[in-house]
């Protein structure tokens, strides 16, 4: 894997954002993550503005990690992974607490993956890892490269294993990115991290 | 498109003080992340390239600091926005406000005023605006005066219609309003008895008592201490069996106000003890 991150940095937070096509994936990437996690793992993806969404629910069959939705002004743990919820923007402030948000979607999207990525970015700087999955629109390219130029991590999904691949494929052409890889690397990726 | 981040956490502190300390808007217990990004999409808008030059501009030309107050609070906003909520206002919150002789309501934060429209419809539908007054506040002057007037784009009535319907809505939406062109107006009959006036939370105190307040997706803004602050201005403010209603993922829950308080089953609404 190429990077040239310093060996003293420690991960302080996983972002992982997706759009179509990327449930599937996701749900098979879950259960393979290690339980003692040193950092928390956010998950930013786009669906509809549905109060009743039983999404967190679903990931929650799918890892033995706790899943919460993301609540305002939540301190993020590490070992818990946090959904962001539908309709709102999910921000970062510089002490592990999350902030939501209600402005103008961005992509069409709130969540938008974009916002999320630049947030954290800012927030956590070389600390954060951002990974981008299967997708039909273009939200989280500009994101991945502000993580990149706050010297971060960044992880692409191969775009030829993804649902749809139009996402990961922008990303890989716009960005610098650290590693592009297969599902089943996943494991070996994250869980050294 | 994603605005590029011009501003340091240090240069945000001090351009905070600087409105503080000229102008009287305290922003400075205002969620961070947040500021971070309507600044930078305010020197996208207005053409800044640097911190430098937003600040130099803003000190001297006091009459960009409405625009300035405009822009970086966020003023997005629909009617009967969440319609699950404004079904629980209708069910289980309308019946017992009709118990009062005269009801108050307090909208705080009502931004361009969608949600104080959807309120006058919901109490005109209960039988109840003739005896209803609702303070619609806000902090910025110019979304009152867009509120007050009552018009909104046409193009968002398909989705103010199913947001109605599903809220329990019988009329036929359209009732409400006169299209004209690409705007809605909306029936003057329908603002008669709403308020629209400046209220700052941050700096302003209560200003008179209701048996329903509604802050919806406002205290996501602000930090942990600020919301505290508010929610004690809420309190007093909140006659006793009176309703706090607050948006979808906001809640009292860990503040000072979770002991006296009662959640109406799921829905995001508390009712005042005793």
């Amino acid at each position: 894997m190429a990077s040239d991150r310093k060996s003293d940095s420690k991960v302080e937070l996983l972002l992982m954002g997706g759009s179509a096509g990327s449930l599937k994936v996701l749900l098979s990437l879950l259960p393979t993550l290690r339980q003692d996690l040193a950092f928390p793992v956010v998950i930013i993806l786009h669906r509809k503005a549905d109060p009743d969404s039983m999404l967190d629910v679903l990931l929650r069959n799918h890892t033995k990690l706790p899943v919460l939705e993301a609540e305002d002004k939540m301190t993020l743990q590490k070992g818990t992974i946090y959904l962001a919820p539908p309709d709102y923007h999910l921000l970062f402030e510089s002490n592990k607490l999350v902030s939501l948000d209600y402005s103008e979607k961005l992509n069409y999207s709130r969540p938008s993956i974009d916002v999320s990525f630049q947030s954290a970015a800012l927030a956590c700087r070389d600390k954060l890892v951002a990974i981008l999955l299967s997708g039909a629109n273009a939200d989280g390219v500009e994101g991945l490269k502000c993580v990149k130029s706050a010297d971060g991590l960044v992880f692409v999904q191969d775009p030829d294993t993804a649902e749809v691949a139009y996402m990961p494929r922008q990303a890989i052409v716009h960005v610098k990115v650290d590693a592009v890889f297969k599902p089943e690397h996943f494991p070996g990726l994250i869980n050294n991290l | 498109m994603l605005e590029p981040n011009v501003i340091k956490d240090e240069e945000l502190e001090i351009l905070l003080n600087d409105v503080f300390s000229v102008y009287g808007y305290d922003f400075t217990q205002y969620s961070k992340a947040s500021l971070k990004r309507r600044v930078n999409r305010i020197c996208v808008i207005d053409k800044f390239t640097s911190f430098a030059e937003l600040r130099y501009h803003l000190l001297h030309h006091p009459e960009y600091l409405q625009r300035f107050v405009e822009e970086i609070t966020v003023n997005v906003t629909e009617m009967f926005r969440d319609p699950g909520f404004f079904k629980a206002l209708r069910d289980k919150v309308l019946p017992q406000l009709g118990t009062y002789p005269f009801i108050r309501i307090w909208l705080a934060g009502c931004s361009t005023g969608e949600e104080a429209y959807s309120m006058a419809i919901l109490l005109r539908e209960a039988n109840l605006y003739n005896r209803s007054l609702i303070y619609a506040t806000d902090l910025n002057p110019g979304v009152l005066e867009k509120a007050a007037k009552g018009i909104f784009p046409i193009a968002q009535m398909k989705l103010y219609s199913e947001n109605y319907m599903l809220s329990g809505g019988l009329q036929d939406f359209s009732s409400y309003y006169m299209a004209n062109y690409d705007v809605a107006k909306f029936d003057t009959k329908l603002s008669e008895r709403i308020i629209f006036a400046t209220h700052n939370l941050v700096s302003d105190s209560s200003f008179n008592e209701f048996q329903l307040v509604v802050c919806r997706n406002v205290l996501i803004y602000f930090d942990k201490e600020l919301q505290n602050q508010v929610f004690t201005l809420f309190d007093e403010s909140l006659d006793s069996l009176g309703f706090l209603a607050l948006g979808a993922k906001e809640t009292i829950r860990f503040s000072n106000l979770e002991n006296r308080y009662k959640q109406l089953d799921t829905e995001k609404i508390w009712r005042k003890n005793m």
